[in-house]
């Protein structure tokens, strides 16, 4: 009874004033968020590719199938725990985790909501799990560079060819489109001359509608969601676990919730890719009039919370249509397209800005500038094939396999 | 012959123009079919067993023993269906109608017993076009189940319970000859049958003690 009594349950003001509780309990709300989101995610690609393709998808379990998460959920931690012998038991193991923690891990410097100016904070929630990183960006990027090895250790793991072609093909593509993801952010971090993600959003709330980064940086921001898409392994660069050459790629013999855990871990990564495009370049939680820097009405903070998530919603919704509208790469288009267009396309944007800054042009000539440079990326690509008449005489060369 | 140079057409994959090379309004054009199927609302899927499917006419399901228009079952068994089955599974033993017995006045056979294994029947209907008398047919019922493979041995009992079920039912009308046997009942004598070519003197077969047999 005394040990009772003195293990009491901390008051609300106690946990309010400690900092390090609040960023434990940032923690697990947004841990527990992002497991949430990535269950309902799951239920709604499923139905969004039904609709698409003029059906249903799951309504069986609860109205509409939205208790189909936890049917799904049971599933997978009541299925058998397999490992095959043929594996290495070691690295079989760890591949998913590896998979799942590094993807967590990068959300840490993602802010979810209007950050407070100083770090850390006491009586106020951190919308952020680690405030005040600044090499936010350069720490996401290594972060998700690690989750390659998930992809890697799993294929190697299993022991079998179709996991190690997945997983051999997963790395190279995984490694040659981090360049131009990393390369569409300089121009970024540039213009706002830091790398930390709270000011970079709080840099665009403050220029208001028209200082999103979407006006003055458009081609990056089209480079930075391809090259995001490439290195999550979304279709239409998902050849690396596509059904119909490789059964599963490189989580061919995995089950249960290992399985679940690399799945996880893919929808993690697409969370956070959706936010950071929405962070960087549309503006994060600002939106004219609502939610501004100066909003103090009471629950700004929710709106600005809610401005945020719809804004990466928007997004994910984006990347799950995409996913049935553009049909799958091949690996050497696949490569083609990292090495022999983002990347110059990449370069020639930081040179732009580069440009821009060190000239004093006014910033509002780098949206021009930089559509300029698609135009003229379009214009060097039409140096293809040369049209032939169809009746025409027979040309010299014979047609060859471009 | 080697094809000469003038009859060759070199034909090359047209270049693509300048909104094309940027591959975007392709990615468009695709998000608007998309979006459109989502937008449409024109689903396909038939919610069953909410919806049942709407069954073509004649849609071959389980099978049926008519009954006459003395409730007596039709089947003569004359095995017919038994030897058209492709996947044999019509078991038929027959048994002469008693001569005394009132109930079968005007029948020779009728069936002692008829197994027909719903499980290896592959529904091609081959018996019931095989049937003289139009005693076995198709029913539209496509939702049968068992729990045991024995259950799903449909002995006569069972298939003329088909029938007493379905005799009524619109989709499945008695096709032909309601209550009467079918048309091979019809025959009240067979005339006989010549040979249809004329016979050689040295048929073998003509001359051997019992017709058709021929012997060393």
């Amino acid at each position: 009874m005394p040990v009772l009594a003195a293990m009491r349950l901390m008051t609300l003001n106690e946990i309010w004033n400690r900092p390090e509780l609040m960023t434990a309990l940032a923690i697990a709300i947004a841990f527990g968020g992002i497991m949430t989101a990535c269950a309902y995610l799951i239920l709604l690609e499923r139905k969004l590719s039904a609709w698409m393709q003029d059906r249903v998808g799951p309504n069986r379990v609860g109205p509409a199938g939205l208790l189909q998460p936890l049917a799904d959920g049971a599933k997978f931690i009541l299925k058998e725990e397999i490992i095959p012998d043929h594996v290495d038991k070691v690295l079989y193991i760890l591949a998913p985790s590896l998979s799942v923690f590094t993807t967590m891990l990068a959300f840490c410097v993602v802010p979810f909501g209007d950050v407070p100016a100083e770090s850390p904070a006491s009586q106020v929630f951190p919308f952020i799990i680690a405030p005040g990183i600044d090499l936010g960006i350069v720490f996401i990027f290594a972060i998700t560079s690690l989750s390659v090895y998930g992809i890697i250790l799993g294929g190697w793991a299993s022991n079998n060819k179709y996991s190690a072609l997945g997983s051999l093909r997963a790395s190279a593509q995984v490694v040659s489109y981090e360049i131009p993801l990393g390369m569409s952010v300089v121009g970024i971090a540039l213009l706002s001359h830091t790398m930390n993600l709270e000011k970079i959003l709080y840099a665009q709330a403050e220029a208001g509608f028209f200082g999103w980064n979407i006006w003055t940086q458009p081609v990056a921001c089209l480079i930075f969601f391809i090259a995001a898409m490439a290195e999550s392994n979304r279709l239409p660069f998902d050849l690396t676990e596509c059904e119909q050459e490789l059964v599963g790629g490189f989580h061919t013999e995995y089950s249960g919730m290992k399985f679940a855990m690399f799945f996880l871990g893919e929808y993690t990564h697409v969370i956070t890719i959706s936010f950071l495009t929405s962070i960087l370049f549309f503006g994060g939680w600002h939106f004219p009039w609502i939610a501004e820097t100066t909003s103090a009405y009471a629950g700004a903070w929710a709106v600005k919370v809610g401005v945020l998530l719809t804004k990466a919603f928007m997004v994910i919704v984006l990347i799950q249509m995409l996913r049935w509208t553009i049909p799958r790469f091949r690996f050497d288009q696949l490569m083609g397209l990292a090495w022999k267009v983002l990347i110059p396309l990449a370069t020639v944007n930081v040179l732009i800005v580069m440009c821009v800054l060190e000239f004093g042009v006014p910033h509002y000539w780098l949206g021009p500038l930089s559509l300029a440079s698609l135009v003229a990326a379009s214009l060097i690509g039409m140096q293809g094939r040369p049209i032939t008449a169809i009746t025409a005489s027979p040309v010299l060369a014979p047609a060859r396999h471009h | 012959m080697p094809i000469s140079e003038s009859d060759v057409v070199w034909v090359e994959q047209p270049a693509m123009n300048f909104w094309e090379t940027s591959f975007l309004p392709a990615i468009f054009g695709g998000l608007r079919t998309t979006g459109g199927h989502v937008a449409d609302g024109n689903i396909v899927t038939q919610q069953y067993p909410e919806v049942k499917p709407d069954l073509p006419h004649h849609y071959r399901g389980v099978h049926r023993l008519n009954r006459d228009d003395q409730g007596r079952v039709k089947c003569v068994a004359c095995m017919m269906c038994a030897a058209a089955c492709p996947a044999r599974c019509i078991d038929i033993v027959a048994e002469a109608a008693p001569k005394d017995d009132p109930v079968w006045a005007g029948r020779d056979k009728f069936p002692q017993s008829f197994v027909l294994d719903e499980l290896k029947c592959i529904y091609c209907g081959m018996c019931e076009e095989a049937c003289p008398v139009d005693a076995i047919e198709l029913t539209h019922i496509y939702d049968l189940t068992g729990m045991t493979r024995d259950e799903m041995l449909y002995d006569k009992e069972k298939l003329l319970k088909v029938f007493d079920e379905t005799k009524d039912n619109p989709r499945d009308p008695i096709r032909t000859h309601a209550g009467r046997l079918g048309p091979a009942a019809e025959f009240s004598s067979l005339p006989t049958l010549g040979p249809a070519t004329a016979v050689e003197a040295d048929d073998r077969a003509a001359k051997a003690p019992s017709p058709g047999v021929i012997s060393r």
